[in-house]
């Protein structure tokens, strides 16, 4: 609506710059009776103006590389804990699953019963629907396991009979979550006629999946906790940044921005401080990673097992970066939301 | 270009600073506004910016009465008025370029369209060369011009300019009042707020003394 600068007056002095006005205005006409072209370009310039913006917030922070690294590093961190802790999880979980799979029940049959009422009674368990599958193991196919595994071999040969009983190995559904179902099923077994004994093996893993349970909990309780810290942190220092740029606040909204144009550089600057704190994270925790993984090695084949130390996979560390560059945002929104609005030009 | 009917403006201490006032600058005149300090010069153009609003009465800029601009609507409605400052109030870490891109950028203007007007406006008040720089390297009058090209650059209807020759010395004072007739014969209505009579009183142009916030003298 502006009205133009160097209307039709004739001044020698302003007439080179009024025609190139002129074709400049008539530039613009032209421009304007396509519609779509011109939301084209000021939705081309928007973007630019983003791009723009949210380079210039990079810089700012690099132009001052000590105090950013220092709360880059905080949030680091901060995002280090709970990531960390959630990749033991994951590591312990999976070293679990393959004890998991051992988590059977063994019933000893009694004595006097023999192979055909034996079988018979594994079939009968097979039936139950929490059960997923059984073994039966006859006294003599029990003595030649054992045979093999112990090393008492030899020594076996002098016995005059058989000491072993029947075994019926049952593996529960795996559900391993539910405890009370295995109890439930243990109790059962134990209960029927021809079982001297019913023994669970390695109660413990289930214990280790409650311990687990209560670490999963740990970590996202932790997690939300440093979570808020990372906010309160980056609205801190997101408020020192409007405060440092009090002035010039003033004067853009006085040539005409709007509260988006104003709020945009410290919205990047609060996702560039998320991101970065996300990305210091992830280095932290692969060089926690690489250092405890010698001595998980080392301990794993003491135990003569195959296990090496899993990082963080590809889509966790993306949901590290971008969930890190959101708590950035979102610090910055609230202290953007509770600082910009008092500073008007006075 | 902007009317002023019987406006009041009391601020929330109770104190008036501008009682009844009423005036009117035409579309392309140029009025100087004077008065002593406290005389409600400031508060005048405060008005006219939506950085106050009036208590009472009527101020109507272009045709738009600013009481039914809501808060939102405030930043376009100022992009259609050129600002220029005492202190020129420049970003001193940005380019002397930047500087006077700056209400191009808020606008959302395209980057060749910014280069040009930019250029242009520089090439107005005398700073081609000079875009590069940062503002600290430039003198006072310098520093004032390059305000005065951030004020032009969208080609605004209408140019305020408060104390614009406050901190500079007569010659070079004189020569941003000629840069300011120089806009304001190419059309642009201009109202700059001074207190330096000597000045303004060999220039000829409208002057509008304010006193206790009422208009003491309208004249050349």
């Amino acid at each position: 609506m502006g009205l133009n600068m160097w209307p039709k007056k004739e001044n020698r002095e302003h007439k080179k710059s009024y025609q190139k006005n002129q074709q400049e205005r008539r530039k613009i006409e032209k421009g304007a009776t396509h519609g779509v072209i011109a939301r084209n370009q000021r939705l081309n310039s928007y973007f630019m103006h983003h791009r723009q913006v949210a380079k210039e917030s990079l810089l700012r922070l690099l132009a001052t590389p000590f105090a950013s690294l220092m709360t880059w590093l905080v949030i680091a961190i901060a995002l280090t804990l709970p990531v960390g802790l959630y990749v033991f999880l994951q590591n312990a979980q999976q070293l679990s699953q393959e004890w998991d799979d051992a988590a059977q029940i063994s019933v000893y049959l009694e004595q006097n019963i023999n192979a055909q009422q034996g079988q018979k009674l594994a079939q009968h368990i097979e039936s139950w629907n929490v059960v997923q599958q059984v073994r039966y193991i006859s006294p003599d196919e029990a003595l030649e396991e054992f045979k093999q595994s112990s090393g008492f071999g030899d020594a076996l040969q002098y016995l005059n009979e058989n000491p072993l009983p029947a075994v019926v190995v049952v593996s529960p559904r795996t559900d391993s979550s539910n405890l009370r179902l295995t109890q439930v099923l243990l109790d059962r077994l134990q209960a029927l006629p021809d079982v001297e004994q019913a023994q669970l093996d390695l109660q413990w893993v289930d214990r280790l999946f409650r311990i687990m349970a209560l670490g999963q909990r740990m970590a996202l309780t932790l997690g939300l906790l440093l979570g808020v810290a990372v906010l309160l942190v980056v609205g801190n220092t997101v408020r020192l940044a409007i405060e440092s740029r009090r002035a010039e606040i003033v004067v853009v909204k006085l040539v005409g921005a709007t509260d988006a144009f104003v709020r945009r550089p410290f919205l990047y600057t609060g996702i560039w401080y998320g991101l970065g704190g996300g990305l210091l994270a992830w280095l932290l925790v692969n060089v926690v990673i690489y250092w405890l993984s010698g001595s998980v090695a080392e301990l794993v084949a003491a135990y003569d097992g195959d296990f090496g130390l899993s990082g963080l996979g590809f889509l966790t560390t993306l949901s590290l970066w971008t969930f890190s560059a959101l708590l950035g945002l979102l610090g910055a929104w609230l202290a953007v939301g509770r600082h910009l609005s008092k500073i008007e030009p006075q | 270009m902007i009317n002023f009917e019987k406006v009041t403006k009391r601020y929330e201490d109770g104190y008036e600073a501008l009682s009844e006032l009423s005036f009117h600058v035409a579309q392309g005149e140029m009025a100087f506004l004077t008065g002593h300090s406290g005389a409600g010069k400031s508060t005048l153009l405060k008005l006219v910016m939506l950085m106050e609003r009036s208590t009472r009465g009527k101020v109507v800029v272009s045709g738009r009465d600013l009481s039914e601009t809501t808060r939102r609507k405030i930043p376009y409605y100022r992009r259609n008025i050129g600002l220029v400052f005492q202190d020129h109030q420049l970003l001193f870490d940005r380019s002397v370029f930047d500087n006077v891109a700056l209400p191009l950028v808020i606008s959302g203007a395209q980057p060749k369209e910014i280069g040009r007007r930019v250029r242009a406006a520089l090439d107005k008040v005398g700073l081609l060369s000079k875009e590069k720089l940062l503002p600290l390297a430039l003198s006072g009058g310098e520093q004032q011009r390059v305000g005065i090209a951030r004020a032009v650059v969208n080609k605004p209807a209408l140019l305020l300019a408060d104390e614009p020759t406050g901190n500079l010395d007569p010659e070079l004072s004189a020569e941003i009042m000629r840069l300011f007739e120089q806009f304001n014969q190419v059309g642009v209505t201009v109202m700059i707020a001074t207190h330096d009579l000597s000045l303004i009183a060999r220039m000829r142009h409208r002057i509008l003394t304010l006193q206790q916030g009422r208009l003491l003298s309208d004249g050349a």
